[in-house]
């Protein structure tokens, strides 16, 4: 039967399909591109650091958590400046979110770039594994600090709306939202454009150099140290952006120490992983990979395994191509 | 991190002037709370510290409660779970080994209750758990005690108000399959559910941590179910309902005492209208003792109580009903008053204490109408 075209409230178009399995193949796709771009978007943060410093900053989930909590925090004081409440029935202008967005990402590329500064520069010279427990003190403080009654407090809170609600499209009953699109379209930007830093830039050029070899690339006159705070001040606003994306996405959000944010992010680090730790297109790739998989799991198998596959997914890249997809083989010599 | 300093400072100077002296010198009786002050649930630690802060004023305030004939001031010592199980045992030890409590009140999450209640069955210190609702946590030892309803009686009365109340026969669930409140109330609710005719069309899980719901929540759209049954916690149900109304499923939520907290309705919005829960009172019954209560709270804290504060309250003040009877605050004399209870006037409603150590007492359907909870139904135990 071929799809026929209805025409429903406001402007959208709707596509009435013949059967409900196909309903359901619509919705959890939509929400397997949904989640996977956020996934995607966080672990490239993970992957950035590892491909120059070779070591886990196991405090990224907790810059994507102070993300999602500024930007909740900014859009409900500038929520209160106005008079009215935020509904999505009555949003503010688009620039608000634009500009939440940008405010969210500066202030966690600035808490980034302090990190860095403060507790891994210092450590440059010793075993990596004394920067892994530096980063896991790192993630402890700020899960901490985050719930002190003066930063966010240990209650759940919501964002207002600041988008409309509006469908675009309606495909038998899934809906694709404005919402939907500029979560997955602002995922996407963000992809593309590091993508064109690291490949077109020569400030991404010197990533790489600094990546491939930190010696050769200071002896080239490269300043590996300005190039290591400024990936760690990309890496801290992707992971903000994602934050925000996460609050826009959920409205509800939790405070800093929830288990949620340890599952989100060792998500994240399994995409990063799963596509190649150290490559950037492989950490895209990833987070759609897992998204896909977790999504699909519990809507045709069993939700209950929802984080199985995800880990099982891990275990079986580990086993099979330990580099991830896109990632080299390499060989240590013990 | 920095609250914990002070904390473990706060903790170090009380320690520090009470040396020499275990919670029987001088004129003051230490108790004990363990509970969520921070972390996911932190609102149910608090409420229930908060409501335990009430009755220990006002004990003190009539110059404190009698032991074996000698008035003591009662001191309460809380401490953080963050709502962890596994920080429950080393919570309660410290508790017992460190402050000398002679009493334990806690956890509101029956899996941490499931982890410290052992400690205290094994120093043999008595344990009332405020609102722990899932059938095993008393049945860890005769030391412990418990001023709520259990879990099948929770879920039968929700069954019974789904179907009988709300005429409801498709029922779907949504549980959290890593919580043994959530598991234990989702089969008591199927169970009766069936009994009375109704049907389970469908039954998705998820894991505490999960931010998702859109997979489970589609498949249960499939199902045509007339509700969903959710016996999670307030956080998760708010998340819930959000994304359920995104994906146009209008049906009415029902859910247990895990969603009590003003955080729902807060969070949730209009997504939570026209939703049900059980819970053990609810503020706006007309009875004079729930309006002196909720009176003193709303003067001393601020905010409406929740039935965790309301069961916080009643859990020290059975405490120090059973202390006055006592021969002597010692674990064995203790126990025995606090088994003998019988139609204790609380809160939360008339306690008798069975010999499972259970409270026996109605639940409460709670509804959300025109942006507030209000009393629906009672739902009288057999």
């Amino acid at each position: 039967m071929r799809p026929e075209r209805t025409a429903r409230k406001g402007g959208a178009t709707g596509i009435v399909l013949p059967s409900a399995r196909v309903d359901q193949f619509l919705q959890t796709l939509k929400d397997s591109i949904a989640i996977g771009s956020l996934y995607a978007l966080i672990a490239l943060g993970y992957t950035m650091v590892y491909g120059i410093l070779k070591f886990i900053n196991f405090a990224h989930s907790d810059i994507v958590v102070l993300g999602a909590w500024v930007s909740l925090t900014l859009a409900r004081w500038l929520e209160a400046q106005t008079a009215a409440a935020w509904t999505a029935a009555s949003p503010p202008g688009f620039y608000v979110g634009v500009f939440v967005l940008i405010a969210a990402m500066a202030f966690c590329g600035l808490v980034g770039f302090t990190i860095e500064r403060l507790a891994y520069k210092p450590l440059r010279k010793a075993p990596r594994l004394n920067v892994l427990i530096t980063a896991i003190g790192v993630s402890l403080f700020l899960q901490n600090i985050g719930q002190l009654e003066r930063a966010f407090g240990t209650r759940p809170a919501s964002i207002p709306a600041l988008l409309p609600d509006r469908t675009l499209v309606a495909i038998g009953r899934v809906n694709i939202t404005l919402l939907d699109l500029v979560g997955v379209g602002t995922a996407l930007t963000l992809m593309v454009a590091l993508e064109w830093l690291i490949f077109h830039t020569k400030l991404g050029r010197a990533m790489r150099a600094v990546s491939h070899s930190t010696t050769t690339a200071s002896l080239m006159g490269i300043p590996v140290n300005r190039v290591i705070s400024f990936t760690f001040v990309l890496g801290s606003a992707l992971a903000a952006a994602g934050g925000f994306l996460w609050a826009l996405k959920y409205q509800q959000i939790k405070q800093t120490a929830d288990t949620s944010w340890t599952l989100l992010g060792l998500k994240a680090f399994v995409a990063a992983v799963v596509g190649g730790i150290g490559n950037v297109r492989g950490a895209m790739l990833g987070g759609l990979a897992i998204g896909t998989l977790e999504m699909f799991g519990s809507a045709y198998y069993r939700s209950s395994m929802a984080d199985v596959y995800v880990f099982g997914l891990l275990i079986i890249v580990l086993l099979v191509r330990p580099g991830g997809i896109l990632g080299k083989a390499t060989v240590d010599k013990v | 991190m920095l609250s914990k300093l002070w904390t473990t400072l706060a903790a170090a100077a009380i320690g520090l002037t009470a040396l020499g002296s275990c919670a029987l010198g001088g004129d003051t009786i230490k108790i004990g709370h363990y509970g969520s002050l921070t972390g996911a649930e932190a609102t149910f630690g608090r409420s229930t510290d908060n409501g335990i802060k009430l009755a220990v004023e006002e004990i003190n305030a009539t110059g404190g409660v009698s032991v074996g004939g000698k008035k003591f001031k009662v001191e309460l010592v809380s401490d953080d779970t963050e709502g962890k199980p596994e920080k429950a045992g080393t919570v309660v030890t410290k508790l017992i080994t460190k402050d000398k409590v002679v009493a334990v009140l806690g956890e509101v999450a029956s899996s941490v209750s499931l982890q410290g209640a052992p400690v205290c069955q094994e120093y043999g210190i008595p344990m009332i758990t405020p609102s722990s609702t899932n059938p095993d946590v008393t049945k860890v030892g005769d030391m412990i005690f418990r001023v709520c309803f259990i879990d099948p009686f929770q879920g039968l009365a929700c069954a019974q108000f789904a179907r009988n109340d709300l005429k409801f026969s498709k029922v779907a669930i949504l549980f959290d399959q890593a919580s043994a409140y959530s598991v234990g109330l989702k089969d008591e609710f199927g169970k009766a559910l069936n009994k009375l005719g109704g049907k389970i069309v469908s039954e998705q899980a998820y894991t505490k941590g999960a931010s998702d719901f859109n997979a489970q929540l589609a498949r249960i759209r499939e199902t045509g179910p007339e509700a969903i049954f959710i016996p999670g916690y307030y956080s998760d149900v708010a998340n819930i309902a959000l994304q359920a109304r995104k994906l146009g499923m209008t049906m009415p939520l029902l859910g247990g005492d895990g969603w009590d907290s003003e955080e729902l309705a807060k969070n949730a919005g209009d997504a939570i209208d026209g939703c049900f829960y059980s819970n053990h009172y609810a503020p706006d019954q007309p009875t004079e003792i729930i309006k002196t209560f909720v009176g003193k709270y709303k003067a001393k804290f601020g905010g409406v109580p929740d039935g965790l504060a309301a069961l916080g309250y009643d859990a020290a003040n059975l405490l120090f009903d059973a202390m006055a009877r006592a021969k002597s605050a010692g674990g064995t004399d203790l126990r025995a008053a606090i088994a003998a209870s019988k139609n204790f006037k609380g809160v939360t409603g008339t306690i008798t204490l069975n010999q499972d150590r259970d409270a026996v007492k109605p639940v409460v359907i709670v509804e959300r109408k025109g942006g507030a909870w209000g009393f629906r139904a009672a739902i009288e135990p057999k």
